[in-house]
C-alpha cells in the first residue's frame, strides 16, 4: 500500500524550518512515518516535535482537529484526504 | 426551593435543557441519539466560572490563606475574573485582574463595573502571556494572594462536588460529557465524578483554536499546559476553530433559541460530531455540554450578526 500524501498546518514558530510555509505535505501512513518524512525534507523540524523518541510536552498535533494524543500518538494512522495541524500548546478560557 | 440566602447561595443546579431539533434522528428502529445543555449562564454572575471562583475563595478564607481585606490576583480571559470581581465586592476584597488586552471590550467594562483593576497582556501568546504576567506578579507582591485557577486543587473539585453531581442526577443515563477545555477544571472535575459512577461515561474535551497571533509564542518553551489538566480523565480531545464555533452559536441561536456565547458554539461542534457518529454506529446516546455562559459580553465582536463573519476574531482571545 502506498502511503498518502498528508496536508500539514505548520504553526507561525516553526515555520523557520519550512522555508516560511504555512502548509506543507509529505506522504506516510501513521504519525510516527509523517514526523520522519517531514523532518528528512526540513531538517531539524522533527527535533522540535519529539523528545525521547514522544511528542514534546508543549506540542499538540491533530488529524482533522482531533488530538492524535488519544489516537494512539505517533501509531496514529493516517489515510488519503486528512489532515494535520501542528499547534503549540496554549492556555485557553472556559 | 427556588428562594436563596443571597446571590452567592444560588449558584450552581442550573439547567439541563433538551435540544430535541439539534439531537440528530437515529436509523429506523435504533435508539434515540439525544443531546442535553447544561445552561451555567444561569449563575450569579453568568457563567460557570462563578464555581470555580467561589470554590477558591471559599478555600482560601478556611485555610487563612485570604484575609479580610485582602488583594486577590488572577490571570484571566475574563469570566473567572468577573466571577472574583463579584463576589470580592460583596466579600469586601481588592480584585487585579491579569488579561490579555486581545478580549472584548464588554469583559473589561464588567470587570471595572465591580470595582476590579485591570493589568492587560499582550495579545501575543493570549493566556499563555497572562499567566506569566500574573506568575511575576505574584512573586513579586507576596502580600498579594494568587488564587491561580490553572493550577488551583478547589477548582477541579467545586466541578467534582457539584457540576458532576448535578449533571447525573438530572440524567443519570448519560454517555458522552463535552465541556469547553481551558483551564481543564470542568473536565477534570466533572469527568471524574462521572467516570466514578460509569465508566463507559465519555469525556470529550473542545479546546478553541485561535488565530495564529495567540500562538505567536516567543518560543515553544514558553507553550503552557495547566497544572490540573490530567490526560487520564478525557477519552478524546478536540480543537474547533472560530468558522465551526460561531456556526455552533448560530445553531442554537437559531434552532434552539438558546443565545450562548462563543465557546459554547465549539463544544456543540464537538457535541453534533459524537452525535453524528453515534447515529452512524446505530447506538443510543445522551449526550450532554456546558453552555459556559451567554452570548451578551460578545456582542461587540459583531459574530451575531446576519452577516458575521467569524474571521474578525481572528486576533482575539474569543473563548
Amino acid at each position: 500500500m502506498s502511503a498518502p500524501t498528508i496536508e500539514v498546518r505548520i504553526p507561525t514558530i516553526l515555520r523557520p524550518y519550512t522555508n516560511s510555509e504555512k502548509v506543507v505535505t509529505a506522504e506516510a501512513l501513521t504519525l510516527a512515518e509523517l514526523i520522519s518524512a517531514l523532518d528528512n525534507k526540513y531538517v531539524g523540524l522533527g527535533e522540535r516535535l519529539l523528545e525521547n523518541g514522544e511528542l514534546r510536552r508543549f506540542i499538540n498535533i491533530y488529524i482533522n482537529d482531533e488530538d492524535v494524543r488519544f489516537m494512539g500518538s505517533l501509531a496514529a494512522t493516517l489515510k488519503a484526504g486528512d489532515s494535520v495541524t501542528i499547534l503549540p500548546a496554549v492556555a485557553g478560557g472556559c | 426551593m427556588t428562594r436563596y440566602e443571597s446571590l452567592e447561595a444560588s449558584l450552581g443546579h442550573t439547567p439541563l435543557i433538551g435540544l430535541p431539533k439539534l439531537s440528530p434522528k437515529s436509523k429506523d428502529g435504533k435508539p434515540p441519539v439525544r443531546l442535553w445543555a447544561k445552561l451555567e449562564d444561569r449563575n450569579p454572575t453568568g457563567s460557570i466560572k462563578d464555581r470555580t471562583a467561589i470554590a477558591m475563595i471559599d478555600d482560601a478564607e478556611r485555610t487563612g490563606k485570604l484575609k479580610p481585606g485582602a488583594t486577590i490576583l488572577e490571570p484571566t480571559s475574563g469570566n473567572t475574573g468577573i466571577s472574583l470581581a463579584m463576589i470580592a465586592k460583596v466579600r469586601g476584597y481588592k480584585l487585579i485582574c491579569v488579561m490579555p488586552e486581545n478580549t472584548s471590550v464588554e469583559r473589561t467594562q464588567i470587570l471595572e463595573m465591580w470595582g476590579a483593576k485591570i493589568i492587560y497582556s499582550p495579545a501575543a501568546g493570549g493566556s499563555n502571556e497572562a499567566v506569566r504576567v500574573a506568575k511575576e506578579l505574584a512573586a513579586e507582591n507576596p502580600d498579594w494572594v494568587f488564587l491561580y485557577q490553572y493550577g488551583n486543587p478547589a477548582n477541579t473539585l467545586a466541578h467534582y462536588k457539584t457540576t458532576g453531581p448535578e449533571i447525573f442526577e438530572d440524567l443519570p443515563t448519560i454517555t458522552h460529557f463535552v465541556a469547553g477545555l481551558g483551564t481543564t477544571g470542568t473536565l477534570m472535575g466533572a469527568g471524574k465524578y462521572l467516570r466514578e459512577k460509569n465508566p463507559n461515561i465519555a469525556i470529550i474535551a473542545a479546546e478553541p483554536r485561535y488565530g495564529e497571533v495567540v500562538y505567536g509564542l516567543r518560543n515553544l518553551d514558553a507553550g503552557f499546559v495547566p497544572e490540573l489538566y490530567d490526560a487520564s480523565i478525557i477519552t478524546r480531545r478536540f480543537s474547533v476553530g472560530a468558522e465551526d464555533s460561531v456556526r455552533g452559536v448560530k445553531k442554537l441561536l437559531e434552532v434552539e433559541g438558546i443565545f450562548a456565547g462563543i465557546s459554547t458554539g465549539a463544544i456543540l461542534h464537538a457535541a453534533l460530531g459524537i452525535a453524528k457518529e453515534c447515529v452512524d454506529a446505530g447506538v443510543g446516546a445522551d449526550i450532554a455540554f456546558i453552555v459556559c455562559d451567554a452570548g451578551w459580553k460578545y456582542l461587540s465582536t459583531g459574530v451575531y450578526g446576519n452577516d458575521g463573519d467569524p474571521e474578525v476574531l481572528d486576533g482575539q482571545l474569543w473563548a
